[in-house]
């Protein structure tokens, strides 16, 4: 490549990304038990009771949240594959690889809370209705993601493949969204838009954002520590590999 | 054209191609991915008379009832228009009370009673602590009070 001379292409330089992811997660780590820690302690204890539901809607603070990240990282992880498949960047392959397991925790967790939470409010732990089997169709396609990438020996066209389902189950992701807003459903609509104030007491709100917060702060660490040890073990005859570890050791 | 350009062209024509297709798909089944008939559909008999279907909307004021064995309710749920009324035998969930949402799963009966086996509640968006809650519900009288005041001299 003749445009080497761009600065921010040395941070996809393996031996970089490894040191600098390195020095980063312990600072995400401490932000994680930080801000999980405060925004526990505010929803279970500091914020009101619901008019309607009394306690049971604070599964909120981990329902919305992990709900969120479910989605966020699915994009993120499509994201990545694309700039591995086009531009052949093995950092982002290994990012796109690494994201796929904490984005299906995620999924799982907000359909498992969802579940918990539907039965004392609505009466039912499951229905079929387009927001919960859309997001059911998201957790399959992050297991089916990790299962391709399994399934195949050869490590770039293992990316590859997976890459393409990454980018096709893209769609799934505002069709969750919008779910509520297109067709009737059993769940209700969005209380927090970009376009209007959300329809919560501003003290569960801020609660809430804390614990978004601090899902993004364990979603960053996780994947960063998992791109690290896969990384190395694609790279570990290289001669950085050896020089790192050796280090250690002495 | 570089490889690399020839894959970024691919990729995007294909994302391109399946957001159209998928934009299609959706709009085709747009009346069949819907969760539950509103009042309003069952009026316009548009919704599948014959078999077990769901409907859902608002649980009327004042329209809930208990049968004499305790366990049978009746009410009426109403999506503003229009309002069908419905029967059901057993356990209604914690959230069920007049004025909120609701989807009942059953059949038409002759007469136009819905018959439900099934009663879920629905909750809206809105979370506030029950002070708050109060003090809409206060506001809201005193600013009929103050709206009704003038037209009372």
């Amino acid at each position: 490549m003749s445009e080497r001379g761009i600065q921010w292409f040395r941070f996809t330089a393996p031996a970089n990304f490894y040191d600098l992811a390195g020095r980063l997660i312990p600072w995400f780590a401490a932000l994680t038990v930080a801000l999980f820690g405060v925004g526990l302690y505010m929803g279970l204890v500091v914020a009101p009771s619901d008019y309607q539901q009394g306690d049971s809607y604070r599964i909120i603070y981990i329902h919305v949240p992990t709900a969120w990240m479910g989605m966020f990282l699915y994009v993120l992880m499509a994201v990545y594959a694309a700039i591995g498949l086009i531009w052949r960047i093995k950092i982002a392959e290994i990012m796109a690889k690494s994201i796929a397991p904490t984005g299906a925790l995620f999924t799982f967790l907000a359909l498992w809370t969802g579940a918990l939470w539907g039965r004392p409010t609505w009466g039912v732990f499951w229905v079929w209705d387009a927001r919960l089997t859309s997001m059911l169709l998201l957790l399959f396609l992050y297991l089916g993601y990790m299962a391709l990438h399994a399934a195949i020996d050869d490590r770039q066209r293992a990316s590859n493949a997976s890459a393409v389902l990454a980018m096709v189950g893209v769609v799934n992701v505002p069709i969750i969204y919008f779910s509520v807003h297109w067709w009737n459903t059993l769940h209700q609509g969005a209380s927090i838009t970009v376009t209007e104030a959300p329809t919560m007491a501003m003290i569960m709100f801020v609660t809430l954002m804390i614990m978004v917060l601090a899902a993004w702060m364990y979603s960053i660490a996780v994947v960063l520590a998992r791109a690290r040890v896969e990384l190395l073990e694609r790279e570990r005859t290289a001669h950085w590999v050896r020089e790192r570890l050796e280090g250690e050791r002495g | 054209m570089k490889k690399r350009q020839k894959r970024l062209l691919l990729v995007a024509g294909g994302l391109a191609g399946l957001a159209v297709v998928t934009g299609l798909v959706l709009n085709a089944f747009r009346d069949n991915l819907v969760f539950f008939y509103t009042p309003s559909d069952i009026a316009a008999e548009i919704v599948p008379m014959e078999r077990t279907f769901r409907i859902g909307g608002l649980v009327e004021d004042g329209s809930v009832y208990r049968g004499e064995d305790g366990v049978t309710v009746h009410f009426r749920v109403t999506d503003t228009a229009v309002a069908v009324p419905v029967v059901y035998h057993g356990i209604l969930p914690n959230l069920f009370r007049e004025g909120q949402g609701v989807v009942a799963v059953g059949s038409l009966q002759d007469g136009g009673v819905f018959k439900a086996n099934q009663v879920m509640a629905r909750h809206d968006e809105t979370y506030m602590p029950p002070e708050a809650a109060e003090a809409i519900k206060r506001a809201q009288r005193e600013g009929a009070r103050t709206v009704a005041h003038p037209e009372g001299y």
